[in-house]
């Protein structure tokens, strides 16, 4: 491990439980604590309990913080409510993706982002550039915040029992949203109803100082609904079978929004609602008007061999024409699942691939994604 | 810290074997609690069948986790005499019982084997 290692404030916390910690966008960071079957069937079934301090936090102030980020991201930041939130992107001039964001509104002029650990410097670092012009500040706020998510069918009890005040607030909330809220122990929390499980589930903002009485609370509170706590691993498997993109496999600055199939949040304006200039909007008109060359697929497997990420596509012929981004055997369906860029031509639902498997062919079928959505 | 029984022995590349490594006599082969955990839940084991060549050193078969997948390295050299048969409905017991019942196969030796390492060796190399 190196010097510059950055350990999450719930370090002792993960080392206390038997955590097996790996490196991880810099950071070291717990994969799984007992199983990774266990830890992904708690979130569809009860409730798992998230370390996600690794993830970067950033707030953007001043009278035209809601103009600075319709310039700088591909959204209509400006249009979002007080305490909404948004799933966005910041592109590159070219229209390739830097990182996907969400963006919550704290004020009328305070927004709060977050950002993926590994790409948490180069938003700091692209969003600064962007500032020029603008009547707004950033300050980067990573270190002082931890995160910690409940997510799982029985979340949204267990963090209204978390609450002191606000607890009404947490059953009111709609997914995409936030509040804020007093947890027990005099705690100050930010709380928003977003995840990466495609499970029902809760994330809280805290002082990093804060992080290991949250955390104790979040174990003790939702013991008894079988919250367990839950590793990277199990994130990943969750957030594949609910066909959410990760960056650095779907996205990234080769990619634009139209190739990950998320053309929708990319907001060019009408006639009656125009939207001013920003970065990409040239380029990614023309990725808009022109389509995609190759379109992001979800893939489901007969067999018991996984596709895994940079596996290549293999047409009828075996030539390879795409490329794995995801794959792994899906807990809850009990068979492989993949996501991955192939031609349109191979895009629709029911046409069937293969898949190099180190060496040895294995077809699976395209499939609308996602692989599992919740019960609403 | 993983178990690693006194009794057998070991390759570099994580499998145990269970008997005296030498021609003509028959050993038992499996992966070691180290290995178990680092792929996490083993969910497909695909050994070698009945009647295979093994070599040792050499690639025999693939084990995956949801997590990720991993070759299967034979540690000795011979023929497949046996496999279990059980991992196939419940390739978790490489994760409960990475030691006993989740023996992997069964191998005929050809050529004694020199290299394995002892459980004071194998202990050290996965520290």
């Amino acid at each position: 491990m190196s010097d510059a290692t950055l350990r999450s404030p719930l370090h002792d916390q993960h080392v206390a439980l038997g955590a097996t910690l790996v490196p991880f966008a810099g950071w070291e960071m717990p994969v799984r604590y007992t199983g990774d079957i266990a830890e992904h069937t708690a979130v569809r079934t009860a409730a798992g309990l998230f370390d996600l301090s690794h993830m970067g936090e950033i707030s953007i102030r001043g009278a035209q913080a809601a103009e600075f980020l319709d310039h700088a991201l591909v959204g209509r930041i400006s249009a979002v409510a007080l305490w909404g939130a948004k799933y966005t992107m910041l592109c590159t001039p070219e229209g390739g993706v830097i990182d996907d964001l969400i963006v919550y509104r704290r004020d009328w002029d305070h927004f709060f982002i977050v950002a993926n650990a590994a790409n948490k410097d180069v938003v700091v670092a692209e969003l600064t550039d962007r500032l020029a012009g603008f009547d707004a500040s950033l300050e980067d706020i990573s270190r002082e915040v931890a995160l910690i998510a409940v997510q799982g069918p029985r979340a949204e009890d267990i963090v209204a029992r978390m609450c002191t005040r606000g607890d009404d607030d947490i059953h009111a909330m709609r997914y995409y949203s936030a509040a804020n809220v007093l947890l027990e122990g005099d705690i100050h929390a930010f709380v928003a109803r977003t995840g990466y499980t495609g499970e029902d589930g809760f994330e809280l903002f805290v002082d990093a100082d804060e992080a290991a009485a949250v955390w104790a609370l979040a174990l003790a509170t939702g013991a008894d609904d079988g919250l367990v706590p839950c590793g990277l691993s199990s994130r990943d498997t969750l957030r594949l079978e609910a066909g959410m993109p990760l960056y650095g496999q779907e996205l990234t600055r080769d990619t634009t929004p139209f190739d990950a199939g998320l053309g929708r949040i990319v907001v060019f304006g009408t006639p009656t609602k125009p939207r001013g200039d920003f970065v990409g909007r040239e380029a990614l008109l023309r990725a808009k008007v022109e389509g995609p060359s190759r379109v992001l697929v979800g893939l489901l497997g007969d067999g018991r061999r996984a596709a895994r990420a940079g596996y290549g596509v293999l047409d009828a012929d075996g030539e390879t024409v795409g490329v794995v981004t995801s794959g792994a055997p899906s807990p809850t369906l009990g068979r492989p699942i993949a996501m991955a860029y192939v031609p349109a031509t191979l895009a629709e639902p029911g046409t069937v691939v293969g898949i190099d498997v180190r060496g040895r062919r294995e077809d699976m079928t395209v499939t609308a994604l996602p692989f599992y959505s919740r019960a609403s | 810290m993983s178990n690693v029984p006194e009794e057998l022995a070991y390759s570099a590349e994580h499998e145990w074997v269970s008997g005296e490594p030498d021609a003509g006599a028959e050993v038992t082969v499996g992966i070691t609690e180290h290995a178990a955990q680092a792929l996490g839940d083993i969910v497909y084991v695909e050994a070698p069948r009945v009647g295979d060549t093994v070599v040792a050193g050499e690639v025999c078969g693939e084990l995956e986790s949801t997590k990720a997948v991993s070759e299967l390295y034979s540690p000795v050299s011979g023929t497949v005499v046996a496999v279990n048969e059980a991992l196939e409905g419940a390739p978790e017991t490489l994760n409960s019982d990475a030691y006993g019942d989740g023996w992997i196969f069964k191998v005929e030796i050809s050529e004694t084997a020199t290299d394995l390492l002892d459980a004071e060796a194998y202990a050290a190399l996965t520290e």
